[in-house]
């Protein structure tokens, strides 16, 4: 039991990470249709950015008690800001030439951004592990039993609440601002809300910068969390975020936050209870078991063939 | 053509656009460099992370991206409105040489057939050596897994992004069965390519009913699947270590080497590791020359053309009484036999496999060789994979480089950064690839090409 | 009149999650008829079609195809791409569906896929040049050049499909499915988007391949003139139920049917009134 409670709290965490990266697909797939292949990427990009960031910031200021809350919050920021900006841009040279284009355009495109940014990374900064000092380090034990003491640490206090609150604030942009009606207009006919007086255009931008945005937030909490990162861990990460995506049903973003959850969940209780090796073996099988079965995930909507 | 403003005024204004989209593009450039190229870094020799400011990096991608994008907007100016398109070969280069595509295919196969003997000729005994196998049989390996996902993604429209979990299937079936059973070459080839077809038939049945993107993924799950078995199942594959000392293929029974019984031996020449390379330069190209035989008369068969109307609209062949599971499925399991062939060929070439040979990026390059060659076009495909595979080769040809940007550059670094950079150009560029148009497979009276632009993609 | 009708149409019902599209519907299509289905918007035609034609499974219901030789097929239980090839029902579709990139001779040439896939030894003879597959395939050409003939596309046959003008695509596709011979032949709105003498043409062209093939029409069409002109029996369609069914002349002046097309749409409203003859 004490075992099981400790796996949910990490389970939880690292779904957070998940579910962070999966909105960024699932968004864009509402929007435009199109598994963006390179935003794991993107993630693993911002992860980067975060670091020097973080590097930066601590030579500023120190790494006093409090000052690593406030690094990390000046970090996150700046993460959120130029990941963006990196998004958009990626959007504008890469994707948007081939809007309208034939229906592998797009995803082969996204395959190449995604090869070039793996390797734009390694060439920029090197191909070895960078690891950041620990931080935030002391936890707090919830169950003290004489076998096994089920703990939370300050690092996954920070995750799981940065996390929520974020989520509630994007969550409040796409159901009650304008800009969110925009985006869900477009989702739904992109022709008819452009003749509408949508700018479609702006509104895929602010998707894409909204995607990686969060994608920042989880790259910021992935470096908290494991301290080290490298240029090839963009792939796995958001392979499963993708199957997180999907689990949850691709277009719906209360879906991908769940999916991320489970996905998290499912992996950590697997290494937990089976075999460590297998973890990932266990993550993609649950991406092809979900998408063969289920293929609308939880909670998105089933599609009616059109003849 | 009088114009209303006269023209110095404006070129001066076109001028002044282009340079504000200039300078627009730095700044975002000089934004995106910011934090990833200003600043690199390095664990210094107390194991800490420190950082290298690097703000002469930035300033040349800043000024190239400044002058590029410059001369671009001048160029798209010149081009007029509505031409945005960045034009190198005259319109329809590709259609025209297509043409004369049995004239061609003709002069290629001698090229092909003759390459070992211009390579020695060129190169000498000793030199040829590189040419042959780094250029020569790896182009053909390259060749030939594009021609074979070619009846998968080009033919048939069904986008595998886990080809790559094919070539291992053959690849590790030849290893594993030439290792511990001592079987030939030339049994185990077919069985290679057996097997590798009974694999794709197995993963394809449950998931060939799915849409476009959604097969891709699963595909791409099926290869990481296959690939980390091959990694955690050590007793069976090697694990991370993988197979080693696979037997060489034999001439037809004869080893290639300086024993007494060895191939130079026996043909009384003088030993030379090249026999053994120009031996296996014939295979593969046997082997390619195969899957293009075998494509080209499939597509003027019935199952062939049900594959393209597949790619086409999958609803319209269901009305037409075509199994549309079987269809996909012969075209998803033959696809994966070829690969099969090839991962068998590999294994013998190598002597040596490992997860590592079949990472996700094998499949992405396979499929980028089909993707910008064209869909469907075998001669898209061989172009393709020469370019981008002799391409990234001729990389480490560029050690002279070294002169200009000092000792510590290595132009092999770029190699996969240049790809991917060309996968994304090359999509905009051309977005159907290459050679962009389809020779129909039966006609009345006289055999037009079609411009891929008609080609609608259903889904499916 | 005693023979068995063509196709059986039993107490269809389909349902999408709470949706009724079609509402216990019964009714025949008799060999050599030209059968109409017709109705509002909505009322669930194009539904009957995928169902017959196995695209969509039915709720409930049964629909039997019977033909010359007794053999007879339940549709609902057969998947959609042995409906064309064993119980011989063709179809056309609302949105025009062909293979635009190809040739409009490779169009004829894919519907005769399963006859030539035999010919080639399901591939296996076919790739080692082995049996009479040329000859097959000559004979498959030869076919199509008569189809081609018929709808006037013989000079076009090398062109690409999406190269053609819409009404010639309509017809293009009505060969196509003729390819397969059918002993029914389903038609989805084939007059639609047609002007007048386009629409005249193609009436010419279903009475011929009634007249010349035999083969049973079942269309689903809004042109009252080509309804009434040329079609033996009309079922009329509302929400899914039927509310008429009889010849062209019971129907026209079946209260019901003036009653449905009256509440929907003006237009139609319109098209129907002058029809009947009530303007």
């Amino acid at each position: 039991m004490e075992v099981f409670l400790q796996q949910l709290i990490n389970g939880l965490t690292l779904g957070s990470i998940y579910g962070l990266i999966a909105i960024g697909y699932t968004m864009v797939f509402g929007i435009i249709g199109m598994v963006n292949f390179a935003h794991g990427d993107v993630f693993m990009l911002s992860a980067f950015i975060a670091l020097i960031f973080f590097m930066l910031v601590t030579a500023v200021i120190g790494t006093g008690a409090g000052m690593i809350m406030l690094a990390l919050i000046v970090v996150l920021f700046l993460a959120m800001f130029f990941t963006s900006l990196w998004n958009w841009t990626i959007e504008r040279v890469a994707y948007r030439p081939l809007r309208g284009s034939f229906r592998l355009a797009p995803l082969i495109s996204a395959i190449g951004m995604s090869i070039f940014l793996t390797n734009f990374v390694q060439v920029v900064q090197g191909p070895r592990n960078k690891s950041v000092p620990p931080m935030l380090n002391s936890s707090i034990t919830l169950i003290d039993s004489a076998t096994y003491s089920v703990s939370i640490s300050y690092k996954q206090i920070v995750i799981i609440v940065t996390t929520a609150v974020l989520l509630g604030v994007f969550w409040y942009i796409v159901q009650k601002t304008p800009l969110g009606r925009a985006q869900r207009a477009c989702e739904q006919d992109r022709k008819m809300a452009g003749l509408l007086g949508i700018d479609v255009d702006r509104t895929i931008s602010i998707t894409f910068v909204m995607g990686a945005a969060l994608a920042a937030v989880a790259g910021v909490m992935y470096l908290v969390l494991y301290g080290v990162v490298n240029f090839a861990d963009g792939f796995t990460p958001g392979v499963k975020a993708f199957t997180a995506a999907v689990l949850g049903g691709i277009g719906s973003l209360p879906g991908a936050v769940i999916g991320g959850l489970l996905i998290g969940l499912i992996e950590v209780m697997w290494s937990a209870y089976f075999t460590i090796d297998y973890k990932d073996v266990a993550a993609f099988c649950i991406l092809a078991v979900v998408l063969v079965f289920m293929p609308s995930g939880i909670l998105g909507r089933p599609e009616v063939e059109k003849v | 053509m009088a114009t209303p403003v006269s023209a110095p005024a404006a070129r001066q204004a076109n001028m002044m656009a282009a340079l504000k989209e200039a300078a627009f593009a730095a700044l975002i450039t000089f934004g995106l460099c910011i934090p990833i190229i200003a600043w690199g870094t390095r664990q210094n020799l107390d194991n800490v992370l420190v950082l290298d400011p690097r703000w002469d990096t930035v300033a040349w991608a800043v000024a190239i991206v400044f002058v590029g994008r410059f001369l671009m907007a001048l160029r798209q100016q010149k081009k007029g409105e509505g031409r945005t398109i960045v034009r190198i070969l005259p319109h329809g280069t590709f259609a025209r040489l297509q043409g004369h595509s049995r004239l061609f295919s003709l002069v290629g196969l001698g090229f092909l057939i003759t390459f070992p003997i211009i390579a020695i000729t060129l190169a000498g005994w000793g030199g040829a050596l590189k040419w042959i196998d780094n250029f020569g049989v790896q182009i053909l390996i390259y060749v030939m897994l594009g021609w074979g996902l070619n009846i998968v993604v080009g033919l048939a429209g069904l986008l595998d992004l886990g080809y790559v979990a094919f070539y291992a299937v053959g690849a590790y079936s030849y290893a594993l069965l030439a290792k511990n059973f001592g079987l030939s070459f030339w049994i185990l080839l077919p069985m290679a390519g057996i097997l590798a077809a009974f694999w794709g038939m197995l993963l394809g049945f449950p998931v060939l009913r799915l849409r476009g993107d959604y097969l891709a993924i699963v595909t791409l799950a099926f290869g990481e699947i296959i690939r980390l078995v091959l990694v955690n199942w050590v007793d069976f594959s090697g694990g991370y270590a993988g197979i080693s000392g696979i037997p060489r293929p034999t001439f037809f029974g004869i080893p290639f080497t300086a024993a007494d019984n060895g191939f130079a031996a026996v043909f009384g020449l003088e030993f030379s590791p090249l026999y053994r390379t120009i031996f296996l330069y014939y295979v593969i190209l046997c082997l390619a020359l195969l899957t293009a035989f075998v494509t080209l008369r499939l597509r003027r068969l019935p199952v062939g053309r049900a594959w393209e109307a597949l790619r086409e609209d999958e609803i319209a062949c269901r009305s037409l009484g075509i199994n549309t599971t079987n269809t996909k499925l012969t075209a998803f399991s033959l696809g994966a036999m070829f690969g099969g062939f090839a991962g068998s060929f590999f294994a013998a070439r190598q002597g040596f496999i490992s997860p590592e040979s079949f990472v996700f990026m094998e499949s992405a390059v396979i499929l980028a060789i089909v993707v910008l060659g064209g869909m469907g076009s075998l001669w898209g495909c061989a172009i393709a994979a020469t370019a981008m595979i002799g391409g990234t080769e001729l990389l480490r040809e560029l050690e002279w480089l070294k002169v200009i940007f000092g000792a510590d550059f290595d132009p092999t670094k770029y190699r996969m950064l240049i790809f991917g950079f060309a996968m994304v150009v090359i999509m905009i560029w051309k977005p159907r690839g290459l050679i962009s148009t389809r020779e129909p497979t039966a006609f009345i009276k006289e055999k037009k090409a079609i411009s891929a632009d008609l080609v609608q993609e259903g889904h499916g | 009149m005693t023979t068995a009708p063509l196709l059986k149409v039993e107490h269809l019902t389909m349902r999408f999650g709470g949706l009724t599209a079609v509402n216990d519907l019964s009714f025949e299509a008799r060999k050599g008829d030209i059968t109409a289905l017709i109705g509002p918007n909505g009322a669930g035609k194009t539904t009957v079609f995928n169902c017959i034609t196995g695209f969509y499974k039915p709720t409930e219901g049964m629909i039997t195809l019977t033909q010359d030789n007794g053999d007879s097929y339940l549709l609902e239980r057969m998947p959609d791409f042995r409906i064309s090839w064993k119980a011989k029902v063709a179809r056309t579709f609302q949105n025009i569906r062909l293979f635009g990139g190809m040739t409009v001779l490779e169009n004829l040439l894919i519907a005769q896929h399963n006859p030539l896939m035999i010919a080639s030894g399901f591939t296996f003879l076919g790739v080692l040049g082995i049996g009479g597959y040329k000859a097959r395939e000559q004979q498959a050409i030869d076919k199509a050049a008569f189809w081609l003939e018929k709808i006037n596309l013989l000079d076009r046959a090398d062109d690409p499909a999406a190269d053609l003008p819409y009404g010639d695509q309509r017809r293009l596709e009505i060969a196509r499915a003729m390819c397969t011979d059918p002993v029914l032949l389903c038609l989805d709105e084939p007059a639609a988007g047609l002007n007048p003498r386009e629409s005249h043409d193609l009436n010419t062209l279903l009475l011929s391949i009634r007249k010349e093939m035999g083969t049973a029409l079942l269309l689903i069409e809004h042109d009252m003139s080509v309804v009434m002109e040329i079609s033996d029996h009309v079922v009329v369609l509302d929400y899914g139920t039927k509310i008429a069914d009889g010849t062209p002349a019971q129907v026209k002046a079946d209260p019901k049917v003036i009653a449905a097309y009256l509440g929907v749409d003006d237009e139609e409203v319109e098209k129907v009134e002058a029809e009947v003859g009530l303007q």
